[in-house]
């Protein structure tokens, strides 16, 4: 067996790090314990390993560490959760500990938080539609098992609502499978935090949720490995258990802050506005996490919300976390304003799975056309709007007109709606058409003609009557 | 054999580590890291200090590990059985790896590249006694349906064949002997190593002279690339840059096609791996499957071997290209690939240029885009081969400012130019036809077999860019003015302008029928669309409303023309009478 290790060697502390001389046989990624002259302990992770030098990060930070009196334990392991199917129902801290009053977990396994990526080959390509209700997602930009789609907000955007929405309303049609919500909760306020859990509780979802809850006063580098514990948790629900688990991640613009501080302290080479260069690979690790493996019945499907800065779709946190993840939901301030909720910017929000998990068999046939016409149309309506507001309503051409008032129909009606509304897939998509019918057929290019003439309002009234 | 070098570790930080004791080691040896045996490859030298990338994650190094020198550059294994393979970035069998170790990477496992087993049937196409040098094509492997493997001499080996035979053999079998000169003798193989870093050798490099066919239309009719050619495909997150890439995977008339996915989406490799085998090539009616390689190291595999994946890949294809083919190789996102430079160059401390790239950035991504190309092969029998790179490039906040996208501008000549905007209306492929570019325009009129008929076609390209260019600065003076301003001819330029966008380059990728056509069916598809507009003027000169001519029902036929399945292509051309039919019952308003 390991022997557990302690130096009384610190030499030096400077930000959220600190540096141990004389170590022997410290190992790359390893955890460490830091004993205070007052008692109280801290945990720390190994950030690099020099010859006998070693480089820690205090995820609790550095405030009241000395040189002298602290005692630093090798614990000969990286970090790990206890896990067992007692998880479930249970809230820890953002660093894997119980926070509510229950008792400590008894592991059935310890398992390393940082996962390994799962083999290409091995995975499973998600096709399997989710309802959530909300027709904005369901019917122009569906989720399905297994993807990762974000949500891009803004500060003051409801973005608490549509999630805890979709952790409420999210299911597989026809099918009653055994489901999980994780939740990690990474710099956000305990109101936040506490409106998410009082939802669970109403809906009593709350007994198939796991939290990791973070708050804004707690140490600000425990968010970084918040996540990790949350997706292992997931994993093991997931992939041992064989539940669908849903992950939310809020926020992770707080976690990339987080990363931004480590590396600034390590007077590393800063990328663009600060971050790390490997703020990229870093954000892969924790969001390719998500999917569903071939020969296994559960599945990770996960929803990372971040905040934009000043609503900038190009600042490096949204950006690269696009480019990561399947799609985006974005919710814009102007509708907010207008008083659309849930205020999803449908033109700039995506799905890139979704095309395999719609269609005949999954949704409904008409459902890929349905939302190519939609977009397009949508599209149009706005720059009329725009033309409007340039020139006036008047000066519009009565095409222009038309499309207008499309928009402003689609948007009243079709994007809005009760954040307890769960509207089903076959009322989503009946809205598309209704809305669509203000339109000549030859109008609608988008849409296969047949198709048109089975869903279209004005041939099936023909056909009841 | 002198005693394999060992050293051991003396710092670990992230993917680099730094053995010490490893004095005589070379440049980019290939070394194995510590009791886990992690795969790595040397990257600086300073004494007896040896910096180290590492292929695989670090957790759990430490200080005094061994360090074990391999002596040999990082290398694939080239033979029968790479096609319908997927490795990752340093040819490691990823589907042989997950009955290996489970659906999860394990660390520190070794697999051949290529499969020991499996006996590939061999026939020479040399006699004995027949003198040979590298390059030479000495038998064939029928390797799948659609690729007859040819069997070529490795570089360095020079002489007489002693030896060959018929028979069946696995790819570390002797399938002959050369004799030198000198009386040595070299054993023949199926298979042959080749290191990555530097390119094949050839016996001459030629200009790429032939278009190679997409079945895109936008890309085809109006920025096409050749054989051999080099593009680039920049732009924000969400349009479409994948789907470009995998369509072309799909549909490009190639030989072999080498897809790399380099640190992008698992789901996407998955994608790609469900697809092809049920995918039928449109040339050859065989699963797509069957003439492709995937190279999949994920956003969440190690960053050091994401940097060699593009190497591993362009070395595959090269190999193929030696054997007389046309091969394609996707590269999708060459900026994970220069991010993953960048995170090698932090760690071993170098001196950021740009962005924090590293100075070389520039200089690497040029010499990867000079791998490809139009070659005469080296050895006999004589024949071409040509290797086309497509590289993805994802520039932060879609700014192509950004240094990997500029570098790459340098040297590609195809650019398709993806937006935003028309991602937005769902305008796909979204490749921008005012800001995009193509050198090679003028080898597509050499597509078609009638001459005069691709003489047309570049006509026919030149006058709707024309049209698309009229639009955007028509669109100006309707922004000011509103329509009504417009004379008919410029109404009607704007109309036929948005038919060529919406009926033409717009493209359902997910579409059964739309997502390939046919170079044939894309001159027909203009053609209609360029007579309704020539027929539309005349109509107009003689007096007729604009809205009377938009109101033809033909219009509707032009713009569903993309759903004709290819072998009704005559369909297609059809269209002109309806459009003559339908103009002739256009009524002049006060000639009645």
């Amino acid at each position: 067996m390991l022997s557990i290790k302690e130096y009384q060697t610190v030499t030096n502390i400077s930000g959220p790090l600190m540096m141990v001389e004389m170590v022997d046989q410290a190992k790359y990624g390893h955890i460490v314990d830091i004993e205070l002259g007052d008692g109280s302990i801290r945990r720390g992770q190994i950030l690099q390993v020099e010859n006998d030098k070693v480089l820690v990060q205090v995820f609790e930070g550095t405030r009241g560490i000395d040189v002298n009196k602290s005692t630093v334990r090798f614990l000969a392991r990286p970090l790990e959760l206890d896990v067992s199917p007692d998880i479930l129902g249970r809230v820890f801290s953002g660093l894997g500990e119980p926070k509510d009053d229950g008792p400590a977990i008894i592991a059935d396994k310890r398992l390393d938080i940082n996962g390994s990526p799962i083999n290409p080959y091995a995975r499973d390509y998600p096709n399997e539609f989710i309802q959530t209700g909300i027709s904005s997602i369901d019917g122009l930009n569906p989720l399905v098992r297994g993807q990762k789609l974000p949500i891009f907000s803004g500060a003051g955007l409801p973005h608490d609502q549509v999630t805890a929405q979709l952790a409420r309303q999210a299911t597989v049609l026809g099918k009653g499978e055994e489901f999980a919500v994780v939740f990690a909760a990474m710099g956000i306020t305990f109101e936040a935090a506490q409106f998410f859990i009082n939802d669970l509780q109403d809906t009593g979802a709350i007994e198939r949720a796991v939290m990791f809850v973070n708050l804004a006063n707690d140490p600000a580098i425990e968010r970084i490995a918040t996540p990790r514990f949350a997706l292992t948790a997931a994993e093991y629900l997931a992939f041992e258990l064989n539940m669908h688990v849903l992950v939310i991640l809020n926020d992770m613009t707080n976690y990339c802050e987080a990363l931004r501080e480590i590396s600034a302290a390590r007077k590393e080479v800063p990328g663009r506005r600060g971050y790390p260069g490997y703020l990229y690979t870093d954000l892969a690790t924790v969001y390719e996490r998500a999917g569903r493996i071939k020969g296994k019945t559960g599945s990770i499907t996960m929803v990372p919300v971040l905040t934009m800065p000043e609503d900038d779709k190009t600042h490096p946190v949204p950006d690269l976390t696009g480019y990561i993840t399947e799609g985006q939901i974005i919710l814009s301030r102007s509708l907010h304003r207008k008083a659309v909720s849930p205020p999803v910017d449908v033109l700039p929000s995506l799905s890139r799975l979704k095309d395999k998990g719609i269609g005949q068999g999954k949704t409904r046939e008409d459902h890929a056309d349905l939302y190519n016409q939609l977009y397009a149309a949508y599209a149009r309506g706005k720059e009329s709007q725009e033309l409007a507001t340039i020139m006036g309503e008047a000066a519009l051409s009565e095409e222009d007109k038309k499309y207008m008032t499309f928009a402003n129909e689609f948007e009243a009606r079709y994007v809005s709606q009760d954040y307890y509304e769960n509207r089903s897939i076959e009322t989503t998509l009946d809205l598309g058409w209704e809305l669509l019918s203000m339109f000549e057929n030859a109008e609608l290019k988008r849409i296969d003609v047949e198709l048109i003439k089975k869903y279209m309002p004005k041939f099936r009234k023909e056909k009841s009557e | 054999m002198s005693e394999t070098r060992q050293g051991r570790v003396v710092k670990v930080a992230g993917p680099v580590v730094v053995a010490e004791g490893m004095a005589g080691a070379r440049m980019y040896d290939v070394v194995r890291v510590g009791k886990l045996n992690l795969i790595g490859e040397i990257v600086e030298l300073n004494g007896d200090l040896a910096s180290i990338q590492v292929y695989e994650e670090t957790v759990g190094i430490g200080p005094g590990e061994p360090v074990v020198d391999t002596e040999a550059p990082l290398s694939v294994e080239l033979g029968p059985g790479l096609i319908e393979s997927i490795y990752d970035g340093i040819q490691r069998p990823l589907n042989s790896l997950v009955d290996f170790e489970g659906e999860f990477m394990g660390r520190g496992s070794s697999m051949p590249g290529l499969n020991r087993e499996k006996k590939w049937h061999f026939k020479p196409t040399v006699s004995e006694a027949t003198k040979v040098a590298p390059g030479n094509i000495i038998g064939e492997v029928q390797e799948t349906t659609l690729l007859t493997h040819k069997i070529m001499v490795p570089a360095g080996v020079n002489g007489t064949i002693k030896q060959i035979a018929e028979g069946d053999y696995t790819v570390d079998e002797k399938i002959g002997v050369v004799a030198a000169e000198d009386g040595s003798e070299t054993e023949l193989k199926l298979m042959q190593k080749c290191p990555v870093r530097s390119a094949r050798q050839v016996r001459r490099r030629l200009a790429p002279n032939r278009v190679l066919v997409t079945g895109q239309r936008v890309i085809d009719t109006f920025f096409p690339i050749a054989r051999g050619g080099t593009a680039c495909v920049p732009g924000p997150f969400g349009t479409g840059k994948t789907v470009v890439q995998h369509q072309l995977a799909k549909w490009v008339d190639a030989d072999i096609v080498v897809y790399v996915g380099c640190g992008e989406r698992g789901n996407e490799m998955t994608d790609v791996l469900t697809e092809f085998p049920e995918l039928k090539d449109p040339h050859t009616g065989e699963p797509l499957m069957k003439r492709s390689v995937l190279i999949a190291n994920t956003s969440n595999m190690p960053v050091a071997a994401r940097e060699a994946s593009v190497y591993t890949g362009i070395t595959i294809a090269e190999y193929f290209r030696d054997m007389g083919y046309t091969v394609a190789l996707m590269a999708d996102s060459t900026s994970r690939w220069a991010e993953a430079m960048r995170e090698i160059s932090t760690r071993l401390e170098e001196m950021p240029a740009e962005e924090g790239y590293p100075a070389y950035l520039a200089a690497r991504i040029a010499s990867f885009y000079e791998r490809a190309g139009r070659v005469e092969c080296l050895g006999s029998p004589e024949r071409d081969g040509a290797l086309s790179i497509i590289g993805a490039v994802s520039p932060p906040g879609g700014d192509l400012s950004d240094s990997v996208v500029q570098a790459t501008l340098h040297v590609v000549k195809v650019f398709w130019s993806l937006q935003g905007r028309l991602a937005y209306q769902r305008h796909f492929p979204a490749i921008d036809w005012l800001t995009s570019y193509s050198f090679y325009k003028q080898y597509l009129k050499d597509c078609f077999e009638d001459k005069e008929q691709g003489q047309q076609m570049e006509a026919m390209t030149v006058k709707a860019m024309g049209l698309l260019e009229q639009e955007a600065e028509l669109l100006e003076i309707v922004r000011l003015v509103g329509t009504e301003a417009l004379s008919p001819a410029d109404r009607l330029s704007l109309e036929t302008a948005r038919s060529i966008r919406e009926d033409f380059l717009h493209q359902n990728a997910f579409h059964k029928v739309d997502t390939y056509t046919s170079i044939e069916k894309q001159y027909e598809m203009l053609k209609n669309i360029l007579y309704f507009h020539e027929q539309s003027l005349s109509a107009i000169e003689a007096g007729v409303e604009t809205a009377e001519i938009f109101k033809l029902a033909v219009r509707e036929e032009i713009a569903r023309a993309k759903y004709i399945p290819q072998d009704d292509i005559a369909k297609v051309a059809e269209i002109r009478n309806t459009i003559d039919e339908q103009m002739k019952h256009l009524q002049v308003p006060n000639s009645v």
